[in-house]
């Protein structure tokens, strides 16, 4: 069962400042020129990546998209390799190869961030599978936005792990809109848990703009999937406070809508929470605030200081270096 | 010829397939209907009874999600072998091979790999008609992070496998479906072949013909017409498109002066055209006539027995092709 306690409650509004934080100083970089490429916040939807986190091991492995700054520092890889990563740098977390879109670390079994709509699921898929042939009693947590649920390779990967009964949670991210295509104009059925419930694995819909529900979905969620066999589906029901990516005049919404969504932001909900149970004054919001703006800055600060990669090492890693073990 | 057990293409990679299973326990078998099918083109045959349904594994028509399962797979530990029934199909897995496989170990910074096998069968010549009847190495050779193999010999049908299982790379295999009934003598220690050198397969001094995969025995038979007629032509096998050998092809040219390229593939952009710009690249003066290059016709392969014949390259085009690089006078 999740804890619930003040101190809990505490934890998950750190982790979900630590992303806003972190992503809004991005944004404010991606203005200054020293991040490029494309840019995808996940402000709003913070409460997802910080509430299923909870529920993983360490020894669990993630699949993200492209929009990961917040699995990424909710499971842990260090804020200075990811923003360094976007400074394109050599001490970034892929090395300056991937920049914002594609975060590995092998450490936290962080399998990248993917910037093909769909293409993580089979990715996941394997990596259950290599698990379940060992032995292993890991559980492969798979995210991935509502538009992905029209691709091809969402039904063969949720087919095939149903049908081999694979440790898989699918988190599936339902923000309305995949840029601008709001789900009804894309889905003939828009209930994503009924839908996959017809795979025959276990599937829910969760408030994805409350923190503590999703993490007691995921806890249920990744019980279930550990018991086995077989995946199971949650769909976080969520919204982008920003826009699809830094390029977006946002044609597709009205303005009414967003400020109706920001009304439940998740951040604000639990410092609510908290203050009535007197578990958060002024003076402990502005502590907790101060330490989030200085590990950003560090980061920042890493990211500056980081330096270029060789060019000498273009083609490093195209191929493996070493032989396989 | 050498002594040993009399075998086919077929059963040479099976056996190869075999070797695999028994010698290393993360290696598993995944595609459509390789288990109780047997193969489409009955590779797989009998593995099923032999390792059971956990490392024999039949999948639903899903390419996409099959090779990406693999690759998942073969980064958390396993080394599977995938096959796809035929390269026609691998272009519904054509994302995860080009966006995932190809792509993870540099975009990672070098923290994860990939090594995982893919097997497939290509080409034509059995009137399947255009959809069964690409030769797609070509394309895969173009992309960085991918290794691609071409076996025309029963020694690398049953070679290249475990070589390419070693690899940490992801080494797609291009089995040519006319090929899987070819039979001959193989060494019963028959083992493991490198899958990064070309091979001259007939010595000559008069011309080089530079071909690969379902063309090599097409080469040899133009070469032994070609001796009768007193041309002396040597042939060289690609083996692997990448890394593509440029050494063995510019050291052949070198001594003879003249190329034929042989190609399945349509020209346009194919691997007949790298192996011509990397002669221009690197022995351009040692040519003494241009390089000629015999290639497939560029239509979707047609159906009907005449025109799928002079679709694709013969012997008799092989022939004529050498005879014209060779009367070319310097
Ligand atoms: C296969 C593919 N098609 C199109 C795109 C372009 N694209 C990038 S993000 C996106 C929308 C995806 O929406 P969703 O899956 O809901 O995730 P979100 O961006 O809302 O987090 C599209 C169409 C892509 N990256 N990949």
């Amino acid at each position: 069962m999740p804890r619930h306690t003040e101190d809990h409650r505490l934890h998950l509004l750190r982790e979900m400042l630590r992303i806003r934080r972190f992503e809004e100083k991005s944004a404010e970089l991606y203005s200054a020129g020293k991040i490029r490429g494309f840019l995808h916040l996940y402000i709003g939807e913070e409460a997802v990546a910080a509430g299923v986190m909870q529920s993983l091991a360490p020894d669990d492995t993630v699949v993200a998209t492209y929009r990961e700054h917040g699995h990424a520092i909710a499971r842990g890889v260090g804020m200075g390799p990811l923003m360094a990563e976007m400074y394109g740098k050599a001490e970034g977390a892929s090395r300056g190869r991937g920049g914002s879109m594609h975060i590995f670390d092998a450490a936290t079994r962080f399998v990248g961030g993917n910037a093909i709509v769909g293409g993580g699921l089979p990715l996941a898929v394997g990596y259950a599978l290599a698990d379940r042939l060992r032995g292993d009693a890991r559980v492969t947590c798979c995210f991935f936005g509502e538009g992905a649920v029209a691709e091809g390779e969402f039904h063969e990967s949720m087919n095939l792990a149903a049908l081999w009964g694979l440790p898989v949670l699918f988190c599936c991210e339902n923000n309305l809109y995949a840029m601008g295509t709001a789900l009804q104009r894309s889905e003939s059925e828009t209930d994503l848990a009924l839908k996959a419930s017809a795979y025959g694995m276990p599937a829910w819909h969760v408030d994805g703009m409350d923190v503590e529900a999703v993490e007691a979905a995921a806890q249920r969620a990744v019980t279930t999937v550990r018991g086995g066999p077989g995946p199971v589906f949650l769909e976080m029901r969520t919204y982008r406070f920003r826009p699809h990516s830094m390029y977006d005049p946002e044609l597709y919404r009205p303005k009414e809508e967003v400020a109706a969504w920001k009304e439940r932001d998740p951040i604000s909900t639990v410092q609510a929470t908290l203050r009535e149970q007197g578990a958060l004054d002024n003076v402990a919001l502005e502590k907790l605030e101060d330490e989030v703006a200085r590990e950003v800055e560090a980061a920042v600060a890493f990211a500056e200081a980081a330096t270029l990669e060789s060019l000498d090492d273009l083609a490093r890693f195209v191929y493996a270096e070493g032989a396989a073990e | 010829m050498t002594t040993g057990v009399r075998t086919s293409y077929r059963e040479a990679i099976r056996s190869a397939l075999r070797e695999a299973l028994q010698r290393d326990p993360r290696v598993f078998v995944m595609g459509e209907d390789v288990g109780r099918y047997g193969g489409c083109y009955a590779v797989t045959k009998g593995l099923l009874e032999e390792f059971g349904p956990e490392r024999v594994r039949d999948t639903p028509l899903s390419e996409s999600t099959f090779v990406g399962a693999g690759i998942g797979a073969a980064m958390n530990g396993m080394r599977p072998i995938v096959e796809i029934m035929t390269c026609n199909f691998s272009l519904l897995a054509l994302d995860q091979i080009m966006n995932n496989a190809a792509t993870v170990s540099h975009m990672s910074g070098g923290q994860f790999s990939v090594p995982l096998v893919i097997r497939m069968a290509t080409g034509a010549g059995r009137q399947v008609a255009a959809q069964h009847s690409h030769s797609l190495e070509g394309w895969f050779a173009h992309v960085p992070g991918l290794k691609v193999v071409t076996p025309a010999t029963l020694e690398d049908a049953r070679g290249m496998l475990w070589t390419a299982l070693e690899d940490p790379n992801p080494v797609l295999i291009f089995e040519h479906a006319l090929l899987y009934n070819a039979e001959g003598e193989l060494p019963a220690d028959a083992g493991p072949v490198d899958i990064d050198t070309a091979r001259v397969r007939r010595e000559g001094r008069d011309v080089s013909i530079v071909t690969y995969g379902g063309s090599l025995p097409k080469a040899l038979a133009a070469a032994e017409e070609l001796a009768q007629a007193g041309v002396q032509a040597e042939v060289v096998d690609l083996r692997t498109l990448r890394p593509l050998d440029t050494g063995t092809i510019v050291a052949s040219v070198t001594k003879t002066h003249r190329a034929v390229i042989v190609d399945e593939g349509w020209r346009s952009g194919s691997i007949s055209a790298e192996v011509t710009a990397r002669l221009v690249e690197h022995c351009f003066y040692e040519l003494d006539a241009p390089v000629r290059r015999v290639c497939s016709a560029e239509v979707p392969t047609p159906y009907a027995k005449h025109m799928e014949d002079a679709a694709l390259p013969q012997v008799a085009d092989i022939v004529a092709a050498t005879q014209d690089a060779v009367s070319t006078v310097a």
